[in-house]
């Protein structure tokens, strides 16, 4: 399946290297892997989550990043607060489109940013004082809030802050929910513990709110986690849950609401789209709460086909049916959109370099379309994520761990995939080297891509990309006339 | 002492720490009787855990401590 064998593979790896000083080549080598599908654990062959090399280029984000950014952040009704210096929270406002339903303002708040804008004086004297200012006024101004978090920047874990005792009081005083999480940016190699951060504040203050409190349960009761709503991937997705008889309770944190949330540990299964951000939670919920949880993938009717099944495997034969009912009904027009841009994208290959889920979960939505993947890799998955990867991609496939911006443009110049996925911090290398790109952090402004109608907009868009005519001019005009001024000349 | 958790998954136990995101499959567990659990556990990736032998848990997943006696982190 793969372009290149494996021998090739390891050379380019090696060639790749070659620039490196001897001690980073060491380092830089346990991150870099040719995959074997027949290797079960991925222990011994990639090194992850581990911390970035000064002087290369990573693609990582914070802790701060994952927190705010990711899973604290889509929570509709909730505002959380960047404490800390502003910049911070300007660029964690709704940057990943989670789209959600309310009026921004009144009794929603993703988009908005929320910052205590830490000024010099803040620093040195403490910013206590200004954060309980700052939640009375939110309280005032925005009664329909339902709850705060308290996101820290880099300066309250260094000036020491006791954004608890705030919070505990404020929350007396309103008599709402006041998180405060500890998701100093500089906490961690990545994103990652971010995630882990604000999954044990989730635990700590929100998910037993409502412990022993009434609540109307059906046996079909289920929980979307880790689906952000992307474009309206969340969205896409729970319609065939609901299809299929299951109903959905909360969704976990795209177009989730505080009370979704705190609902939670009423439901039958924990239906886990992100493994890396959300694991921690559904296995707080499995011992707790007895709640078994299940990993899905919604990306290609094959995938979906999958993980309908699995899901209804742990129902009735009622959903069973249901689930076999939705299949057939989104069979045809799969296999029309398969029928129409197949032929336009078969045997074209793809390099994926994201974060999160998709590295592993997309490959099948290409191969849907019959692309083939021949490289992948994360910016802050840990060992789990590879033992799960090497299953799904192909033998002697390329996969890189935290790649530096030399390595990736090295792997693409040798492999010369005809499309690219990856963030907007690589978008526009590729852009100018003449590579088809994706900005597969949040679908470069398209979406959704999970689900049935996901995968019509993701096809269309693939086929978009590396269709595109422009691919063919981006030669400079100078450069085109020489070439054929030396056709001339010959 | 790390604070681990083990979980029953389609073959047998699996062991998860969550300080460290280790997540793996046990092979084999030193006593397994519900009047005596635990003690050296050895994962499928070469390490090996002890907990302290204590009457089988009511219910998995199940928190508890152990020390690492050898292995991968």
């Amino acid at each position: 399946m793969s372009a290149l064998t494996r021998e090739e593979t390891q050379a380019l790896i090696q060639e790749v290297l070659e620039v490196y000083p001897e001690k980073a080549k060491k380092d830089r080598a346990k991150h870099l892997m040719v995959n074997d599908k027949a290797l079960e654990s991925s222990k011994k062959c990639i090194t992850s989550n581990r911390k970035s090399l000064p002087g290369v280029m990573t693609m990582r984000g914070c802790a701060y990043a994952g927190s705010k950014g990711v899973v604290w952040g889509p929570i509709k009704d909730m505002i959380s607060i960047s404490h800390g210096p502003i910049g911070c929270g300007q660029y964690a406002r709704g940057g990943r489109r989670n789209y959600y339903v309310g009026t921004t303002g009144v009794d929603t708040f993703c988009e908005m940013n929320f910052t205590s804008d830490f000024q010099e004086k803040d620093i040195v004297f403490g910013g206590d004082k200004k954060l309980t200012k700052l939640m009375e006024e939110i309280e005032m101004l925005f009664p329909l809030n339902k709850g705060i978090s308290v996101q820290s920047e880099c300066p309250i874990g260094l000036i020491g802050d006791d954004i608890e005792a705030v919070s505990k009081k404020v929350a007396a005083q309103i008599n709402k929910p006041v998180v405060p999480v500890r998701c100093e940016g500089f906490r961690g190699v990545s994103q990652s513990l971010g995630h882990h951060i604000a999954n044990d504040s989730v635990r700590d203050w929100i998910i037993s709110n409502r412990d022993g409190q009434a609540f109307e349960k059906t046996p079909y009761d289920v929980a979307i986690l880790g689906d952000y709503n992307i474009g309206g991937d969340a969205w896409s997705s729970r319609i065939l849950l609901e299809e299929m008889g299951l109903r959905v309770v909360a969704q976990w944190s795209g177009d989730g609401t505080l009370a979704e949330m705190e609902n939670t540990p009423n439901v039958k299964l924990n239906l886990l789209h992100c493994y890396r951000s959300m694991n921690y939670i559904s296995r707080h919920m499995e011992e707790k709460y007895g709640i078994p949880w299940l990993e899905y993938n919604f990306f290609g009717p094959t995938k979906i086909a999958e993980s309908l099944r699995a899901i209804a495997a742990f129902f009735d034969d009622k959903i069973k049916e249901g689930a076999e009912r939705v299949i057939e009904k989104y069979t045809a027009p799969m296999n029309e959109i398969i029928a129409k841009y197949k032929p336009r994208l078969q045997g074209k290959k793809v390099m994926l370099y994201v974060g999160g889920l998709r590295p592993r979960h997309v490959v099948g939505a290409y191969e849907d379309l019959g692309m083939v993947v021949v490289g992948t890799g994360y910016e802050f998955a840990h060992n789990d994520d590879y033992d799960r990867t090497m299953k799904d991609m192909g033998d002697a496939t390329l996969i890189y761990d935290d790649a530096t911006g030399h390595e990736l443009d090295e792997f693409v110049k040798a492999m010369k995939p005809d499309l690219i996925g990856s963030g907007i911090k690589e978008k526009y290398v590729f852009h100018k080297m003449g590579y088809p790109f994706r900005q597969m952090h949040s679908w470069d402004y398209s979406g959704p891509y999970h689900g049935y109608d996901g995968f019509a907009v993701f096809a269309k868009d693939m086929d978009l990309t590396l269709n595109n005519p422009v691919w063919k001019m981006l030669k400079a005009p100078w450069l085109k006339e020489e070439a054929t001024a030396e056709l001339k000349a010959a | 002492m790390a604070n681990i958790m083990i979980r029953r998954g389609a073959e047998g136990y699996v062991f998860y720490m969550p300080k460290r995101d280790i997540e793996d499959q046990i092979t084999s567990m030193e006593f397994d009787t519900p009047e005596k659990w635990g003690g050296e556990i050895k994962l499928k990736n070469g390490g090996c855990y002890f907990i302290d032998p204590q009457p089988a848990p009511a219910r998995l997943p199940y928190s508890v401590r152990a020390s690492r006696i050898d292995g991968v982190e």
